[in-house]
């Protein structure tokens, strides 16, 4: 799907408040949402201090959003655990998929993460979706659901080529 | 030198009911909490190093609101990449005090290295737009008072001795409690969930 209609699916549930570290998997993605007015993105200089920023959102009623590289899950697992898990505050994490599949598939950093990024989510118990373009609306409602049911983080898993 | 227990309550003197203040892990919490507990207060009781980039997404969410962080040294030099960020983003809403006693006295005063940084310096060439270190109580009400007249971000950098206090209690409040009572304060508006 291209860039305008991804983000305005996202806009139209909320998300307007971002904060994050660039990845290649969201491609032109990334730079249609640095110049949409209608979100507010602080480019963050890690991913946890990405999820500090966006997580203030919530307190104002709203949802904020992280946006990643899955390798950047090795740096906010503390935050998760010991802020957002702990003290129950909501944040989607829009996270770039590197090393889908395993090798042979990208660079090598990308091997190991690639394979364990689910069993990462499910092991700290953050909900996650796997964007499929045709059914966007409906996976991202029920990932939305169950991030403000429970009152915790959830990540939207993005792979290569999904949005042009 | 100034007590860093001196020095939280000499700013906590300044805070009007409606700022928000924000306080790292360890005895900095505990010290604002026996100081001054109050719904516009968020005790990070766990995530070293978070809280300046949440106090930035707060001060960006509710620029209306004057927005205080409390951290050490330990705290500020685990995301030291958080002062040019907050510099670049720039907003007139947040006072940044870095409580620098150059020790984990929370794990027991085990030395850091800001003996040997300065990271007012950092502040300054990071971008902030005031920056300065208060060795003595003068300075630090100095610094506040700044604030009055120059908009933000402001730093101060506290050199405080290692004075622990005695019969500091842990924060009682559950963590959710924190939370809800700080969201009703800042958007009352907002069911909390």
């Amino acid at each position: 799907m291209d860039s305008e209609a991804f983000w305005g699916v996202l806009k139209s549930r909320g998300l307007n408040f971002f904060a994050g570290v660039p990845d290649s998997t969201f491609g032109e993605a990334y730079n249609f949402m640095v110049r949409d007015p209608d979100i507010r993105y602080v480019p963050a200089v890690r991913e946890d201090v990405a999820l500090g920023v966006a997580s203030a959102a919530y307190f104002a009623g709203g949802l904020g959003g992280v946006i990643m590289q899955n390798s950047g899950i090795g740096n906010i697992i503390n935050p998760l655990t010991s802020f957002s898990l702990m003290y129950k505050i909501p944040v989607l994490l829009v996270v770039g998929w590197r090393g889908y599949g395993g090798p042979p598939n990208d660079a090598p950093e990308h091997w190991i993460m690639g394979v364990k990024t689910p069993e990462i989510f499910d092991l700290l118990e953050v909900p996650y979706q796997v964007m499929e373009p045709d059914t966007l609306e409906s996976d991202l409602d029920g990932l939305l659901g169950r991030i403000i049911e429970q009152s915790v983080p959830g990540a939207l898993i993005v792979r290569a080529g999904m949005i042009s | 030198m100034i007590d860093r227990y001196t020095a939280i309550q000499a700013i906590l003197r300044r805070v009007n009911p409606e700022d928000l203040v924000l306080s790292t892990t360890g005895m900095i919490s505990r010290e604002v909490f026996v100081t001054n507990d109050r719904a516009g207060n968020f005790y990070m009781i766990g995530s070293m190093g978070l809280l300046s980039s949440f106090g930035l997404g707060l001060a960006l969410q509710f620029p209306e609101k004057k927005v205080y962080i409390l951290e050490g040294d330990g705290s500020a030099l685990m995301s030291l990449g958080t002062l040019p960020l907050i510099a670049t983003e720039s907003p007139k809403n947040l006072f940044h005090v870095i409580l620098d006693n150059e020790a984990y006295e929370s794990t027991g005063s085990q030395p850091s290295i800001s003996s040997k940084v300065d990271l007012d310096e950092i502040a300054k060439s990071s971008g902030y737009p005031h920056a300065v270190r208060a060795e003595d109580l003068e300075s630090l009400e100095d610094a506040l008072s700044d604030w009055d007249t120059n908009p933000g971000p402001h730093l101060i950098l506290v050199k405080a001795g290692i004075a622990p206090v005695e019969g500091i209690p842990r924060i009682p409040h559950p963590p959710t409690e924190i939370r809800d009572r700080f969201k009703d304060q800042v958007s009352p508006e907002s069911l909390t969930k």
